[in-house]
C-alpha cells in the first residue's frame, strides 16, 4: 500500500472519527466517575474517620447519654462504612457540603461567593502565561543555540524555581508601598466596594457590564500584579512546552518542504509549524490553568484577596473542617474536570491522539 | 593520575566493576560539559554541606533569642542581619538546610519505593493488574496537590512530617507511570527470558532486574519535582502549616518576616533567596541529568 493519504484513507479516517469519538468520552467520563470517587473518598475519609469522635464534636462532652446516642444514630455513624460513604456522596450530589461554622453559613453558599474571585484571578494570570509563554516559546525554538534562546531558558528557570509567596510579597514592597505603580492588596479600593451590582462575581466583567471604567480601571489596578505574580510559573512551563514542540515540528520533513519551495520563514513558522502545535498546546494550557486554580492559595493570601483559597486557609486556623473539606472539593472537581477536559478535546481535535 | 584515566577509557573492560566505573566516568565527562549542570551540583553539594557542618559553620543554635541584638542590618557581625528576636539569619538559613533535605529525603523514601512497585508490577504483569494499577495512578495524578495537602494537614495537624506526607501522597504517581513505561519495553526481552528460565522468581527478575533498569529516568524525574516539592513544603510552612516555629524552615521564616518587609527586608528576603537558590539547583542539575541519564527525552 502506497505511503500517503489518499481519498479513500481520508473518509476512512473520518468515519473512524465517527465511530471512535463517543468511545473516547464515554472512556474519559469513566475515569471521570472514577476519578471523582477517588477524591471524595479521601475527603471522606479525612472528614468521617480521621476526627477522633464527630457526635462528641456536634454535642459536646456534656451531654446526655440520649443525645449522644441520637446523634450517632442521624450521623449514620451505626451503619457499615461502605453505606457511609454512599451517604456521604449522596448529600454531596444535592450540594449539600454542609454548614461552615465560621460563618454559620452552608459551605456552598460561601463557596459561591468565594469562587469568583479566585477564577478571576487564575484566568487573568493564565492568560498573561499563555501571552508571554507561547511567543517566548516559539521564539527561543527559532532562536535555537542563541542567546535569546539561553535568555528565555534562564526566564523560565526562574520562573520554575522562584517561590511565589516571596516573590509577591517583594513585589508588593517595590511596586505598590515604594513605586505606587499598582494598586494594593485586596480585589478593589474600599472606596468602591460593593459599587456594582454583582451579577457574574468578576469584577471586571460585572464592571465592564455597568459601563463603570473608573470602577474597571481600578480593579484592574489591583489585579494586575497577583496575577502576574501567579502567572510567572505558568509562563515559564509554556515557554519550555512551545519550545520543546516547536522544535519537533520545525525538524520534520513538511517544514522542509515548504522552504525549499520557497514559502517565507514567517509563514513556515506560524502557519505551518505552530499551528501544528496549537493542538498539542490545549492540553498545556489546560493543565496550567487547572494547577493555577489551585496554586492560587499562596499568591491570595499574600495579596489578601478574597478567594477560594483565602476561604479554605482562614477555615483551616478555625478548625471548621467542611469549609475546608468543601472547598477541597470545589477546587478537586475544578482541577479534575479542566483536565480531563483538555484532553478530551485534545484528542477530538488532533487526528494523531486516536 | 592518566593510568586512572587509561583504565577507565580503556576500549574493553576486564571486569564488571570496571565497566561500572568506566559508564560513570563517560557519563561524568558529559556532564562536566553542561555549565548549568555543574552549577546545580554545586548548589546541591552546597546545601549538604551546610546541612552536615551547620554546627561548625554557625556561630549559634539559630533558636535562642538574643533581644539585644533585634533587627540588625546585614554587614559584617550579622551577615544576613538578624530577626525580630535578634537570631542571626544566617546561621537560620544553615540550620534550616537541614530542614531541606530532611525533607527532600523523606519525600524520596516515601516516594521511588511505592511508585517503582505499582509501576513495575503493573508493566509486568499486564492484564488487567494493569489495568487497575494504571486507573489508580491516575486518579492520584489527577488530585490537586497543594489543596489536598492542606485538608490533610487540617486533619492531622500542623507539622513537617504531616506536611511531608501530604505532598508524598500525591507525588509518587508519575513515578509508577514511568516504572510502567519501561517495565513494558523490558518485559519481553531476552535477558529477562533467560533469568526467568534460570528459574529465578517473577518477584526477584523485578527486584534484580527490572527495577535498576528504570532508576535512571527516576533519578532524573526526582531531581527535577524536587524543586517543586521544596516550593510546596515551604508554601505550607508559610501557611504556618508546616514546621512550627521557633524551627528555622525557610518558608516559615518568610511568615515571621512578613511583618518587617516594610523597613527590615532583610528578615524575609534571605530566606527567600535561600528557597530560589536551592531549587534552581535542582532544577539545572536535573537538566543536566536528563541529557546524561536519559538522552531520549532531551529537548
Amino acid at each position: 500500500m502506497p505511503e500517503g493519504r489518499t481519498g479513500s484513507q481520508l473518509d476512512r479516517n473520518r468515519s473512524s472519527l465517527l465511530v471512535q469519538a463517543p468511545r473516547q468520552i464515554a472512556g474519559t467520563a469513566l475515569s471521570l466517575a472514577l476519578t471523582f470517587a477517588g477524591l471524595t473518598a479521601v475527603t471522606f475519609v479525612i472528614a468521617r474517620v480521621m476526627p477522633a469522635d464527630p457526635v462528641l464534636a456536634i454535642v459536646g462532652d456534656r451531654a446526655h447519654q440520649d443525645v449522644y446516642d441520637a446523634v450517632y444514630r442521624e450521623l449514620g455513624l451505626d451503619q457499615p462504612i461502605f453505606v457511609q460513604y454512599l451517604r456521604y456522596l449522596g448529600q454531596l450530589f444535592e450540594g449539600d457540603l454542609g454548614v461552615s461554622i465560621m460563618t454559620a453559613q452552608p459551605v456552598l453558599v460561601d463557596l459561591l461567593r468565594f469562587f469568583p474571585a479566585t477564577l478571576e484571578l487564575a484566568t487573568v494570570a493564565t492568560l498573561l502565561g499563555v501571552l508571554g509563554g507561547v511567543p517566548l516559546g516559539v521564539l527561543a525554538a527559532v532562536r535555537q543555540g542563541r542567546w535569546l534562546d539561553h535568555l528565555i531558558r534562564v526566564i523560565g528557570l526562574f520562573g520554575y524555581s522562584v517561590p511565589v509567596f516571596w516573590l509577591g510579597m517583594l513585589a508588593l514592597f517595590v511596586l505598590y508601598a515604594k513605586l505606587g505603580w499598582v494598586a494594593g492588596p485586596g480585589r478593589i479600593d474600599i472606596f468602591f466596594d460593593g459599587m456594582v451590582e454583582p451579577v457574574t462575581g468578576l469584577i471586571l466583567v460585572d464592571s465592564a457590564l455597568a459601563r463603570e471604567w473608573e470602577i474597571f480601571r481600578n480593579a484592574l489596578g489591583h489585579l494586575v500584579l497577583p496575577a502576574g505574580i501567579l502567572g510567572i510559573h505558568s509562563l515559564a512551563y509554556l515557554a519550555r512546552m512551545t519550545r520543546h514542540f516547536m522544535l519537533e515540528q520545525l525538524g520534520q520533513e513538511y517544514i522542509l518542504a515548504a522552504r525549499v519551495k520557497g514559502v517565507p520563514e514567517r509563514a513556515v513558522i506560524w502557519r505551518h509549524a505552530f499551528r501544528n502545535v496549537l493542538v498539542q498546546l490545549i492540553t498545556i494550557v489546560g493543565l496550567t490553568y487547572a494547577s493555577l486554580l489551585e496554586g492560587s492559595v499562596l499568591t491570595e493570601t499574600v495579596f489578601a484577596w478574597p478567594g477560594i483559597g483565602q476561604y479554605i486557609t482562614s477555615s483551616l486556623f478555625n478548625n471548621d473542617m467542611s469549609a475546608v473539606l468543601g472547598g477541597t472539593i470545589v477546587v478537586g472537581v475544578c482541577f479534575v474536570g479542566i483536565n480531563m477536559g483538555s484532553d478530551l478535546l485534545y484528542r477530538l481535535v488532533d487526528p494523531r491522539a486516536r | 593520575m592518566s593510568a586512572v584515566r587509561a583504565w577507565l577509557l580503556v576500549d574493553v573492560p576486564r571486569s564488571r566493576w570496571q565497566a561500572r566505573c568506566q559508564r560513570f566516568f563517560l557519563g561524568w565527562l558529559a556532564f562536566r560539559q553542561n555549565a548549568g549542570a555543574v552549577a546545580g551540583l554545586a548548589i546541591v553539594a552546597a546545601l549538604v554541606a551546610a546541612a552536615l557542618l551547620a554546627p561548625w559553620i554557625s556561630g549559634s543554635t539559630g533558636v535562642v533569642p538574643d533581644l539585644g541584638n533585634r533587627l540588625q542590618p546585614p554587614g559584617a557581625a550579622f551577615w544576613f542581619g538578624t530577626d525580630e528576636l535578634g537570631r542571626d539569619i544566617f546561621d537560620r538559613i544553615v540550620w534550616g538546610s537541614r530542614i531541606t533535605l530532611y525533607i527532600v529525603g523523606l519525600v524520596t523514601v516515601i516516594v521511588v519505593p511505592i511508585g517503582l512497585a505499582v509501576g513495575v508490577v503493573a508493566g509486568y504483569v499486564g492484564g488487567w493488574l494493569d489495568s487497575a494499577l494504571m486507573r489508580l495512578t491516575d486518579i492520584f495524578l489527577a488530585f490537586p496537590r497543594l489543596i489536598l495537602a492542606l485538608a490533610f494537614v487540617a486533619a492531622l495537624g500542623p507539622g513537617l512530617e504531616n506536611a511531608v506526607l501530604a505532598i508524598a501522597l500525591t507525588a509518587w504517581s508519575p513515578y509508577a507511570r514511568i516504572a510502567r513505561a519501561e517495565a513494558l519495553t523490558l518485559r519481553h526481552s531476552d535477558f529477562i527470558l533467560a533469568a526467568r528460565s534460570q528459574g529465578i522468581p517473577h518477584h526477584r527478575v523485578l527486584a534484580g532486574h527490572v527495577a535498576p533498569m528504570c532508576m535512571s529516568s527516576v533519578i532524573v524525574r526526582l531531581t527535577l519535582d524536587m524543586a517543586g516539592i521544596i516550593l510546596t513544603a515551604a508554601g505550607l510552612g508559610f501557611l504556618g502549616l508546616g514546621a512550627q516555629p521557633p524551627t528555622p524552615e525557610w518558608g516559615a521564616m518568610i511568615a515571621l518576616g512578613r511583618d518587617y518587609l516594610l523597613d527590615q527586608w532583610w528578615v524575609p528576603a534571605f530566606p527567600g533567596l535561600a528557597i530560589l537558590v536551592v531549587s534552581l539547583g535542582f532544577n539545572l542539575l536535573g537538566d543536566g541529568l536528563r541529557d546524561v541519564l536519559d538522552p531520549k527525552s532531551r529537548s
